[in-house]
C-alpha cells in the first residue's frame, strides 16, 4: 500500500496480513458460495427442464422473492443486533389488509396506500421495539407474543371478509404484474430497498453501530453508542419493511383475508440465516440475505418444475437451513483453530 | 473560584453499594491536569467501582461527580466521553466481528460527503495512530484472533484517538510485554506534558513508583491514603493497602507432604499452552502465577477434562486419568473451583443446600433415583457447620450470600464428593477482606489433611503467603519454578513477564 508499510518487517506484516484476507475471505465466501449454488440450482434444473429458464417462470420466482427478500432485508437489520423479529409474518397480512380497507371503503390514492403501509408497519416495529430495549425482555418472547397478537387483531377486525381484486384500483394491481424489461417491477422495489439498505449498514455510522452493538453489546455500551435508541430504530426498520411488504402483497395477489403471510417469519429467518447472517449478531449483509431469499424462491421453483412433491419442499429448506448453520459452525471452529495456531509461534517470537 | 486549580474530574463523598456489599464509602478523588494518580488497593477494595464511577457507567449512590469543579450527572459512558473522559478497562472492550479501525474509532468514523463514512480517512487516521503508539497492527485486520495484549494496544489507541482530557486506565499492563510498557508509560508522558489528568491503576508496585506523581490509596472501599508518591516506599504503600500483618491474611500451616496426587505430563494444547509438565504432592499448595492470559486457567480446565489436550496426559493418584471427562476427572477425585463463581461454580437462583448436593446427585439418590429433602438437608447442614458459612436459611437462594460466601458454598459443594485433589482458580477474587483470610486458612487446613491443592491466583501476596511451592506461566509455557523461601515479588513478576535471568 503506502510507503510507511513496506518499513516493518516483512514477515509480521504478511503474517497478519494473510491472517486478515483469510477471515475476509471466508466472510466472502459465504456471498460467492451463494451465487455457486443458485447457479447449480438454476443450471441443473434448466438442464432436466428448460421451461424453467422461460420468461413467465422467471417472472414468478422474482415475484415470488420479491416480497419474502423485503422482509429478509428487515429481518438482517433485527438479527445484526442480536435480536430476532419474529412478527414480521403478522405485520405483512394485518397491512395488507389495511391496504385492501384503505382503497375498498376509502378509495384512497395509491401513494397514501403505500405511505399508509409504510407508516402502519413502523408502528408495529416501534412497539415491539420499545418492549425489547425498554423492558429488556429477549425479543424472541416479544416478537412471539406480537406475533399472535397482531394476527389475532388482523381476524377479529376481519371478521371473515375477503377483500377481492374487484375492490381496489386497476392501476394498483397491474404494478403486482407489471414488468420492466422483464423484471417485476416488485423485484426492482425490493432491489431498490436492499441498494439503499446495503449502503445504510455498511456505509454510516448508524450501520456500524448496528453491528457494534451485536457484536459485544457492553462494549457497544461503553463505547457510547445509544443502544437503547439504535435496537428500537432497527425494530421500526424492520416493521416499516413489513408493511412495505404487506402492501406488495397486496398489490400482487389482490385478494385480502386475515391469514395474508401466516408462517412468513419461518421463511424469512430460513433465507437470513441461509444467507449468512450470524444469528447471534455481529456479521453477515443484506446481499446475502436476499440471496438467501433468492436461493430458497429458486429451489421451490425447480422442485415444482421437476414435478418433485412439492411437500418436499419445507423438508428441503430446512435442511439448506441445517446447513447453513453447520457450515458457520464448522468455519468458526476452523478460523478458531486456525488463529490459535497463528498465535502460537507468533507469541514466542 | 479559580478554574486553573479545579480538577479536571473529581468525586466527593462518592460512595456505592452492590447488594450487602458497600464497595466505596465516602470516597474523594480529584484528577490534575499534568497529574498522573495512581489508584492503588487489593482486588476487592473498590478500585473498580471508582473507574465506573468516573466513566459515567454507575452513579455513586450519594456524593457528587464534578468536572472542572462544577457537579454533574453522567447518565452513561457518553456522557462521560463528551466531557472527555477516556476509559481503558482491565478486559478489552472490543467488537470482534469489525476491522481494528472500527474499533477505535467506532461511532466517531471519520465522515465524506453525505455523512458516508470516508473509508480511506478511518484507515488513514487509525495508522496514524498506531504508528504513533508504534505498533504494528493492520487497520482493516478483524480484531476476532488478535492477542490479548494486542487488543490492549487497540483500546490504548482507542484511548488516544480523542482528544482526552482525563484518561483512566484500569491495569492496562497486565498483558502487556516490557517494551510495550515502555511505549505505554511514553504516551502517558506526552498526554501529561500537554495538560492532560491521568488515573492509573496497577498491581506492579515499580510501575505505580516509575509514572506516577501522587496517589491514592483504597481499602475496604474506603480512602486510607492520599498524597505524593515521592513521600511513600513500597513498603509504606503496602501496609496502607493491606492494613494489617501477612501472616494474619495468610494462615499456613506446615504440612507434612506426602506422594504425589497430581501429575501432569507434557500437556499441550495448541496455541494456548504447551508442554506443561508438573506434580502437586499430598498435602501441599501448589501456587500457579502469572499474567492475566498466560494459559493458567486453560491448564486448569484441561486438567479438569472441559477442553480436550492435543497432548499429554493426567494422572491422579497414579492412574492415568481420561482426557475430555469431567465425570472421569470427578470419579477420580479431581475437584475445580472455577474462577468465575457466578457463572460456573454456582446456580445462583437455588438454594444453599441444592448446590452443595448438586456434586452428590448419585449418592443422594434413593431406591427409586428420587433424591430426598432430608438427605441433601443434613449433607448441606454438616458442610456448612464445617465452613462456617454465614446464612440465613439453607434454602435460600445461594444468590443472596456474600462472595465469600459463596465460595464457601462452591467450596463445600467439591469437599463433600471427598476430592484428592483440588484446583482452585482465584480463590478469593472480589472477597472482602475478612472473609478472604478465611478462605485461606480453610485451604490451609485442606492441605494438612492431605489434600493437593493447585492454586491459580493473581494475587502475589495470596500466592506468596499460600503456596509451598510457586509455578510460573509465561504465554502458554512453564517458565520458573519456585520453593516457597526463594519466590519472592520480584523473582515471580519477573518470571511472569519473561524476564529470565540466564534461563533460555
Amino acid at each position: 500500500m503506502s510507503a510507511q508499510a513496506e518499513t516493518a518487517p516483512p514477515a509480521v506484516r504478511e503474517d497478519r496480513r494473510s491472517g486478515r484476507q483469510l477471515v475476509d475471505t471466508l466472510i466472502r465466501a459465504r456471498e460467492i458460495s451463494l451465487v455457486g449454488v443458485l447457479a447449480i440450482v438454476v443450471l441443473g434444473t434448466t438442464a432436466i427442464n428448460p421451461r424453467f429458464l422461460n420468461s413467465q417462470n422467471v417472472r414468478d420466482i422474482l415475484l415470488n422473492v420479491a416480497i419474502v427478500a423485503l422482509l429478509a432485508i428487515g429481518q438482517t437489520v433485527v438479527v445484526v443486533t442480536r435480536n430476532i423479529d419474529l412478527s414480521v409474518g403478522s405485520v405483512l397480512g394485518i397491512t395488507a389488509f389495511a391496504t385492501g380497507v384503505l382503497f375498498a371503503d376509502h378509495h384512497v390514492a395509491i401513494p397514501v396506500a403505500f405511505a399508509a403501509g409504510i407508516l402502519f408497519g413502523a408502528f408495529f416495529g416501534l412497539l415491539n421495539g420499545a418492549m425489547v430495549s425498554l423492558a429488556r425482555v429477549p425479543s424472541l418472547v416479544i416478537t412471539l407474543g406480537t406475533l399472535y397478537v397482531i394476527r389475532g387483531v388482523d381476524f377479529v377486525w376481519a371478521k371473515g371478509r375477503q377483500i377481492n381484486a374487484a375492490d381496489m384500483p386497476d392501476s394498483f394491481l397491474k404494478l403486482g404484474g407489471d414488468t420492466v424489461l422483464g423484471i417485476p417491477v416488485l423485484a426492482l422495489i425490493t432491489l431498490a430497498v436492499l441498494l439503499v439498505v446495503g449502503y445504510l449498514m455498511s456505509r454510516t455510522r448508524m450501520g456500524r453501530e448496528l453491528y457494534a452493538i451485536g457484536s459485544n453489546p457492553e462494549a457497544a455500551t461503553l463505547a457510547g453508542i445509544r443502544v437503547t435508541r439504535r435496537v428500537l430504530g432497527a425494530f421500526v426498520a424492520s416493521g416499516a419493511l413489513a408493511g412495505l411488504a404487506g402492501v406488495l402483497y397486496a398489490a400482487r395477489f389482490g385478494t385480502l383475508d386475515a391469514n395474508a403471510g401466516t408462517g412468513q417469519e419461518l421463511a424469512v429467518v430460513a433465507a437470513v440465516v441461509v444467507g449468512g447472517v450470524a444469528i447471534f449478531g455481529g456479521s453477515g449483509s443484506v446481499y446475502g440475505a436476499a440471496l438467501g431469499a433468492l436461493l430458497l424462491a429458486c429451489i421451490g421453483s425447480a422442485l415444482v418444475v421437476l414435478k418433485v412433491d412439492q411437500f418436499w419442499e419445507q423438508a428441503i429448506d430446512g435442511f439448506l437451513l441445517l446447513v447453513a448453520i453447520g457450515l458457520d459452525r464448522l468455519l468458526a471452529l476452523r478460523v478458531a483453530a486456525l488463529l490459535r495456531k497463528r498465535s502460537g509461534p507468533h507469541h514466542a517470537g | 473560584m479559580s478554574a486553573a486549580e479545579a480538577p479536571i474530574l473529581a468525586l466527593d463523598g462518592a460512595s456505592k453499594s452492590y447488594g450487602a456489599v458497600r464497595a466505596a464509602r465516602g470516597v474523594s478523588i480529584a484528577l490534575r491536569s499534568g497529574d498522573v494518580r495512581a489508584l492503588a488497593g487489593e482486588n476487592g477494595a473498590g478500585k473498580s467501582t471508582i473507574v465506573r464511577m468516573l466513566a459515567g457507567v454507575q452513579r455513586p449512590d450519594s456524593g457528587r461527580v464534578l468536572v472542572d469543579g462544577e457537579p454533574v450527572d453522567f447518565h452513561g459512558p457518553a456522557d462521560a466521553r463528551d466531557a472527555g473522559v477516556a476509559v481503558i478497562y482491565q478486559e478489552p472492550t472490543l467488537f470482534p466481528d469489525l476491522s481494528v479501525a472500527e474499533n477505535v474509532m467506532m461511532g466517531r468514523h471519520p465522515l465524506g460527503a453525505m455523512r458516508r463514512i470516508d473509508r480511506g480517512a478511518l484507515h488513514r487516521t487509525v495508522a496514524e495512530l498506531m504508528e504513533r503508539l508504534g505498533v504494528r497492527l493492520d487497520p482493516e485486520q478483524p480484531v476476532r484472533g488478535l492477542s490479548i495484549a494486542d487488543q490492549q494496544l487497540v483500546e490504548i489507541a482507542k484511548a488516544l484517538s480523542f482528544e482526552a482530557r482525563v484518561l483512566i486506565m484500569d491495569e492496562p499492563t497486565a498483558a502487556l510485554s516490557g517494551h510495550e510498557v515502555e511505549r505505554l508509560f511514553g504516551v502517558v508522558r506526552t498526554l501529561k506534558a500537554r495538560g492532560a489528568a491521568v488515573l492509573f491503576i496497577s498491581h506492579r508496585l515499580d510501575e505505580i513508583f516509575e509514572i506516577c506523581d501522587t496517589v491514592t490509596v483504597l481499602r475496604d472501599g474506603e480512602v486510607t491514603h492520599d498524597g505524593a508518591t515521592k513521600d511513600l516506599t513500597s513498603d509504606a504503600l503496602v501496609r496502607r493497602m493491606v492494613g494489617r500483618e501477612l501472616s494474619q491474611l495468610f494462615p499456613k500451616l506446615d504440612t507434612e507432604i506426602g506422594a504425589p496426587l497430581l501429575k501432569v505430563e507434557r500437556l499441550t494444547r495448541e496455541g494456548v499452552f504447551v508442554d506443561v509438565s508438573f506434580e502437586v504432592r499430598r498435602g501441599e499448595i501448589v501456587g500457579l502465577a502469572g499474567l492475566v492470559g498466560a494459559g493458567r486457567s486453560e491448564v486448569a480446565r484441561a486438567i479438569f477434562g472441559i477442553d480436550r489436550p492435543d497432548a499429554g496426559h493426567v494422572e491422579v493418584d497414579g492412574k492415568p486419568l481420561a482426557p475430555g471427562s469431567p465425570r472421569a476427572a470427578m470419579r477420580a477425585g479431581v475437584g475445580l473451583v472455577p474462577e468465575d463463581r457466578r457463572q460456573q461454580g454456582l446456580v445462583m437462583e437455588l438454594s444453599i443446600e441444592r448446590n452443595i448436593g448438586l456434586t452428590r446427585l448419585g449418592a443422594l439418590a434413593g431406591k427409586l433415583g428420587l433424591i430426598g429433602g432430608g438427605a441433601e438437608q443434613s449433607l448441606a447442614a454438616h458442610w456448612a457447620e464445617r465452613l462456617q458459612l454465614k446464612f440465613h436459611r439453607l434454602g435460600d437462594p445461594v444468590g443472596f450470600l456474600s462472595g465469600g460466601n459463596q465460595q464457601k458454598v462452591v467450596l463445600g459443594k467439591w469437599l463433600a464428593t471427598s476430592p484428592k485433589v483440588l484446583i482452585i482458580d482465584e480463590p478469593t477474587r472480589g472477597i472482602d477482606v475478612g472473609t478472604k483470610a478465611e478462605v485461606h486458612r480453610l485451604m490451609s487446613e485442606l492441605a494438612a489433611q492431605g489434600l493437593a491443592v493447585l492454586m491459580i491466583s493473581s494475587e502475589l501476596p495470596e500466592v506468596l503467603g499460600m503456596a509451598d511451592r510457586v509455578l510460573v506461566m509465561h504465554e502458554g509455557r512453564l517458565v520458573r519454578e519456585l520453593a516457597r523461601d526463594e519466590a519472592d515479588e520480584e523473582s515471580v513478576v519477573r518470571a511472569a513477564t519473561g524476564q529470565l535471568e540466564g534461563v533460555a
